[in-house]
């Protein structure tokens, strides 16, 4: 699972690399529409997702702590 | 206490949150001066305030739990309430501070809500400079609680009372009106609540996790 989400974080993480190109060139997809601000929208839901993945495991963690007991 | 352990709530508190952050920042708000675009901030600066209320309320109905019964559990619950709140406080109080410096000019103008805020703030950090000072478990448990006790509606009076009776900058005191007056149009409301009700359950959430990590502590503490 730990290893899976790595991946998956790696294979994001190329991304940004695909999104730097020509800024002349003005590409018409939807994060770059009205003032880019779905780029913010997007960026705000990837960290609150994260936190609430993160708040979850957290949870699972302390709930095999307490049948551990 | 079975609530705490399940996990239906907290996918409901997630995805409730989650709806708000393209609802609220995407959907039309009406156009007012000096506020513009900032009046976005009514989703996520406000249910700070709410969520930081919620575990205020429940660390309140724990403390005279602990009074009338005496466990130690009750004592545990109403402290990490608190913590929690204290963070939701503290971005209640950020937040704030941002908004104010670009509707009203500084990040801290002496405003009446701000300054009996940064009090209400100080009074619930004195409950846990008050808890840390006293060694003795049950008296700790039992000054604290009482305290506590008093300090919430002293808290809601300085922050929600008081300021309304002044003039004040902020919304709804003094003459000036609050959102809900005239401008939370039902646009506004589907993304309004949802971030009130989501964030209450998030930060109910924390405290439930912190107050789990407490309880295995504290029956580590008792073995030793």
């Amino acid at each position: 699972m730990k290893k899976l989400s790595f991946l998956l974080l790696l294979l994001l993480s190329c991304t940004a690399v695909f999104a730097q190109g020509d800024p002349s060139v003005e590409m018409d997809d939807a994060l770059r529409s009205s003032g880019k601000i779905y780029v913010v929208v997007t960026t705000i839901c990837i960290i609150f997702v994260g936190l609430a993945i993160y708040l979850f495991s957290i949870d699972r963690r302390l709930k095999k702590i307490e049948k551990g007991k | 206490m079975k609530f705490i352990y399940q996990t239906w709530w907290k996918v409901v508190a997630v995805l409730l949150v989650f709806s708000t952050l393209i609802t609220g920042l995407l959907l039309p708000v009406p156009t007012l001066p000096i506020l513009h675009e900032t009046i976005r901030n009514l989703y996520f600066h406000v249910p700070m305030w709410m969520g930081m209320l919620t575990v205020f309320v429940v660390s309140v109905y724990f403390s005279i739990m602990y009074l009338r019964t005496g466990d130690e559990k009750h004592d545990l619950a109403a402290v990490e309430c608190v913590n929690t709140g204290l963070l939701f406080y503290s971005f209640g109080l950020l937040t704030g501070m941002l908004w104010a410096k670009y509707t009203w000019g500084e990040f801290w103008s002496g405003d009446p809500k701000q300054n009996s805020a940064a009090i209400a703030f100080l009074l619930y950090c004195a409950y846990l400079v008050l808890r840390n000072s006293i060694d003795e478990e049950q008296k700790r448990a039992k000054i604290s609680a009482i305290y506590n006790i008093f300090a919430f509606p002293i808290m809601i009076v300085l922050i929600f009372i008081l300021p309304r009776m002044t003039d004040s900058l902020h919304p709804g005191s003094g003459g000036n009106p609050a959102f809900g007056r005239y401008d939370l149009d039902n646009g506004m409301k589907i993304a309004f609540y949802p971030a009130m009700l989501g964030w209450s359950f998030i930060a109910l959430w924390i405290a439930t996790i912190r107050y789990r990590i407490r309880l295995i502590e504290n029956k580590r503490n008792a073995i030793n």
